[in-house]
């Protein structure tokens, strides 16, 4: 399968992802005055600071023109992973449902954390069993997931929650513990923490891989 | 040393050309920019007339300390900047050395302290901005930095505010910009109340065929400004600034910091790097300290030629900025590329790719001058030898003062008992885990760190591309330096070293920040000689080539000098990142031992400065000893023989042993301590003394006995048991980890964004 890694002025991990869908298919960078996504199975938002984000986290990229063709791409069914700045991008989008708030503590905050999957119905978590834990890095100073109480009811209902992080590890005071939220399709993932930061054992966890290799698996 | 001419220079014509402006300077006016009269005078002289508003503006910048390091210069010479793997040394935007495969690292540190003083948010950040730019000048992409801050004790106020400052600034731009924050340290003493210090070091990894150096050549190529568009933030940062001692009213100051853009300096990047490796460029520059008037000037007569700049072509913020203006802002985020006229639409049309300003403002000519020009109108004209080399360098005069010159209060109770004693030493904020600060750095960002921050004694990067992996640490313990400036130089460059060892790396180039105060008086002066005397023989000893580094004087507030201090900064490379020693011990019943010369006292200790006795001298370092030691240990590491490593400084051998301790979550117990009393140790100088060369391992109880390490304990419970001293692990660990309880004051500056 190919992966098309997004990347804007102010991207920061798009090298980071495109070393990590390397390792489970292969990959290219997408320019974002691209519009043509033809030939990618696979779509991957990177983390960063999408055009300096001064404004608010993601809200200048989703007008861009490569986000214009995710969206029809995603539209279609096609597997879309935002991470970090690119689940800010998709919320921003309206692909995903929800918001990305400062931190509560008002830092960026770098630390490992563990999350446990929810069992959410998507290509990227069809090797990853409800209840796995998997330890990913979070970096990130906008990373407290909103949403108003019904639409959270909604997602819940939904099981739209892709990953939690487990008990005393939610390091920004999201709600519910959300790390990751899919759309109702289950075809796009945004995540907060960073499973291409977790795919090399130097690194010090693979368990970013599990989500790599969903796609690239659920897509054969 | 960025400023530093080749010596390809061409040689000064002294006719008078330019048509001076205004003639009248009054004395006022130079020594308001920072000159004296007599040099004054020479630059009268050596222009042929009286200089004008534009010629003193720059005269004024780059014949200030911050770019002709005229009190530090000759001191510099003594140190060795030869070795066999260094590409580029001092006098190039950053030093690089040869990492193999066709891959080299280049690396810098630079100050930053008075702006970080005035505004720490903005000094630090851009303090991080301007050393990205010096490391990707050369065709190396930025892959971590490490910082190294100085703040006065953190029951202060002000040191609060600007510790909170700093650490979200530099966060702010490194994590904006996607650059792995990797390391550094921080040390809290009153002598940095009034004058912070901010060293930011960056490291970039290049490909060997597409580095450039920063020398001008070709006449008839084009000068192109490209990046940010130049306002009024920052004018006369070099001297009014960097090159003065801080003091009251400096809030008025603030005009003289720059702003930081991170999404401006992530396009110019990516754009640079572009640009050279489609080798598409001449020379690169960054415009740093005295903007324009310098890059330009220092590339000009590096390459041996002249040049011309047209203000006039300058993409301005503000329309009516005066051309002196123009010529020595310090707006952020602009390099000066030289492009041969037939690549010049190339050039521009990866600008345009990259959304980044680029503006063709001047040329390079045959003359040997530096002519500036507003159109047609020549606004001044200067002979570059006079401009860039002309500054006439000083002899210190140094005198050693009498005693200790700097307070020290008394804040541990004389009976203190041993728990009391290590529990005060792991709560002081300079020992105490910096977690709260590196948590709010991206350090993961490139996917090449291996050791994250406080895992291991210094950082380690993969570089699979070179099939190899680097390591780094910065270090440099002010107080030590300041007890004898010659010997605790020399333990920072030993430190270093050590801390390199102990995750197998070997050094390969160093690079260093050498921050003092007032050079033109005797105490500095003397302090400033002394130290680059131990940083010379230490280098030479251990054949580390210096590669590149920064001179920060004038560190000086109202209650004096900061304590001199040198941070060193050194890069390594080791063969298998994997095999690199954690710090914290691993495996419940391994053994713990000690390797090395040391003879821990207590002089200059933390211990000394908790007791209120602090005062001159030091242990002398055994350099070749520490050496041994070192080689023994990254040998071990290299094998994979030791569970971990980790070097014995600041509160000795017992906070070293809670260090591994808490880490590994792991107690221990160390019965054994006759090896240090028998080298003439009293057991509080066992326990809590320093020195170099002493290092702290844990593994087999055989594979140690084979290395000559001595064994003193064994690792396992849930106690810190150190002779006749108890602690529960949780207690050591709250004391330890008491900086993340510190009251956080809100900088009005700070932004933060994910």
């Amino acid at each position: 399968m190919i992966w098309g890694v997004l990347q804007f002025p102010g991207s920061c991990d798009q090298r980071d992802a495109l070393h990590a869908c390397g390792l489970a298919g292969e990959a290219r960078l997408i320019w974002h005055e691209e519009r043509d996504l033809s030939g990618v199975d696979a779509v991957v938002v990177p983390g960063g600071f999408s055009y300096g984000d001064y404004l608010r986290a993601g809200a200048i990229a989703r007008f861009s023109p490569a986000m214009a063709a995710v969206a029809e791409f995603a539209a279609a069914g096609g597997p879309v992973l935002g991470i970090c700045n690119g689940f800010q991008v998709l919320c921003e989008a309206g692909l995903l449902p929800g918001a990305l708030l400062r931190n509560r503590d008002l830092r960026f905050l770098c630390r490992q954390v563990e999350l446990v999957a929810q069992g959410a119905d998507s290509p990227f978590t069809t090797g990853i069993e409800a209840g796995e834990r998997l330890s990913l890095p979070a970096k990130h100073g906008e990373g407290r997931y909103f949403a108003p109480p019904a639409l959270l009811e909604e997602i819940e209902a939904g099981a739209q929650v892709a990953f939690r992080y487990a008990a005393g590890e939610n390091p920004n005071g999201s709600a519910r513990d959300i790390a990751g939220v899919v759309n109702e399709a289950g075809n796009v993932l945004g995540l907060m923490p960073h499973p291409e930061h977790a795919v090399d054992r130097l690194s010090g966890s693979t368990d970013g891989l599990a989500i790599f290799q969903s796609a690239a698996g659920s897509l054969v | 040393m960025s400023t530093a001419g080749a010596d390809a220079g061409v040689e000064g014509n002294e006719t008078p050309t330019a048509q001076p402006a205004t003639e009248a300077q009054r004395p006022a006016d130079y020594q308001a920019l920072g000159l004296t009269q007599t040099e004054f005078e020479l630059i009268v002289e050596k222009l042929g007339h009286r200089p004008n508003d534009v010629e003193l503006a720059m005269f004024s910048l780059l014949w200030s300390e911050h770019c002709a390091y005229k009190h530090s210069r000759k001191l510099l010479r003594r140190l060795p900047t030869e070795g066999r793997r260094v590409l580029m040394g001092p006098g190039e935007n950053a030093g690089a050395v040869d990492i193999g495969n066709g891959y080299a690292v280049a690396f810098k540190v630079e100050s930053h302290n008075h702006p970080s003083a005035v505004e720490p948010f903005q000094g630090a950040a851009t303090g991080v901005g301007g050393i990205l730019r010096d490391v990707f000048a050369l065709g190396a992409r930025p892959i971590a930095i490490l910082d190294s801050l100085r703040f006065g004790e953190l029951d202060s106020e002000r040191s609060r505010f600007l510790l909170d400052g700093a650490v979200r600034g530099i966060g702010h731009y490194g994590n904006s910009i996607g650059v792995a924050t990797v390391g550094g340290e921080i040390y809290f003493e009153g002598p940095y109340e009034h004058n912070c210090l901010v060293n930011a070091m960056c490291v970039g990894l290049a490909r060997k065929d597409e580095m450039v150096r920063a020398a001008a050549t070709g006449v008839g190529n084009a000068v192109v400004l490209i990046g940010a568009s130049t306002g009024r933030d920052g004018i006369g940062g070099a001297s009014v600034l960097a090159s003065a001692e801080l003091g009251a009213g400096d809030e008025a100051k603030r005009p003289s910091v720059q702003i930081g853009d991170p999404f401006e300096e992530s396009k110019l990047l990516e754009c640079c790097l572009e640009l050279l490796g489609k080798a598409l460029l001449v020379c690169l520059q960054d415009l740093g300290a005295a903007g324009l008037t310098s890059s330009a000037g220092e590339m000009a007569w590096a390459g041996g030629v002249g040049i011309e700049i047209d203000v006039a072509r300058v993409p301005l913020r503000e329309a009516d900025m005066e051309p002196f203006e123009i010529m020595v802002s310090e707006s952020q985020e602009r390099m000066l590329a030289v492009v041969s006229p037939e690549r010049l639409h190339e050039v521009l049309a990866v600008c345009e790719k990259w959304q980044t300003g680029a503006a063709r403002i001047g040329i390079l000519t045959a003359n040997g001058r530096f002519r500036v020009l507003r159109g047609e109108e020549v606004l001044g004209e200067m002979p570059l030898a006079a401009l860039v080399d002309g500054c006439p360098l000083y002899d210190l005069s140094p005198a050693q003062p009498d005693g200790w010159i700097y307070g020290n209060r008394a804040t541990l109770a004389p009976g203190a008992s041993g728990e009391e004693t290590l529990l005060a030493l792991l709560s002081s904020p300079s020992l105490s885990s910096k977690r709260w600060a590196f948590e709010q750095y991206d350090s993961l960002v490139g996917s090449r760190t291996v050791r994250r921050p406080e895992a291991a004694d210094a950082a380690v990067l993969q570089i699979p591309e070179a099939g190899t992996a680097i390591a780094v640490s910065i270090d440099g313990n002010g107080r030590r330096v300041a007890c004898d400036p010659r010997a605790g130089t020399i333990e920072a460059v030993l430190e270093c070293v050590q801390n390199l060892a102990c995750v197998g790396a070997a050094p390969l180039g160093l690079t260093n920040c050498l921050n003092f105060g007032n050079p033109e008086k005797p105490t500095p002066a003397w302090q400033l000689d002394q130290s680059i005397a131990g940083l010379a023989e230490a280098c030479e000893a251990l054949g580390v080539p210096v590669v590149g580094g920064n001179v920060s004087l004038y560190n000086e507030g109202p209650e004096g000098p900061i304590y001199p201090t040198p941070v060193v900064g050194i890069v390594g490379e080791l063969p298998d990142p994997a095999r690199s020693a954690p710090s914290a011990f691993a495996r419940e019943g391994d053994a713990i031992a000690i390797l090395g010369p040391f003879a821990p006292s207590l002089a200059g200790s933390e211990l000394a400065k908790l007791r209120g006795e602090l005062g001159m001298g030091l242990p002398q370092p055994d350099i070749a000893a520490v050496a041994a030691a070192c080689s023994t240990v990254r040998r071990a590491v290299r094998e994979g023989q030791l569970a971990s490593a980790h070097d014995i400084s600041e509160g000795g051998l017992a906070c070293a042993i809670a260090e591994s301790a808490i880490g590994g979550e792991l107690g221990c117990r160390v019965d054994d301590l006759s090896p240090l009393l028998q080298r003439g140790c009293s057991g509080h100088e066992a326990l809590f003394g320093e020195a170099s060369g002493g290092f702290l391992l844990s593994g087999e109880r055989s594979v140690l006995a084979s290395l000559g390490a001595i064994v003193i304990g064994e690792v396992g419970g849930e106690e810190l048991r150190i002779g006749q001293l108890s602690l529960s692990l949780a207690e050591a660990e709250r004391a330890w980890r008491s900086l993340q309880a510190c009251e956080e004051p809100r900088g009005a500056a700070g932004t933060l964004r994910g």
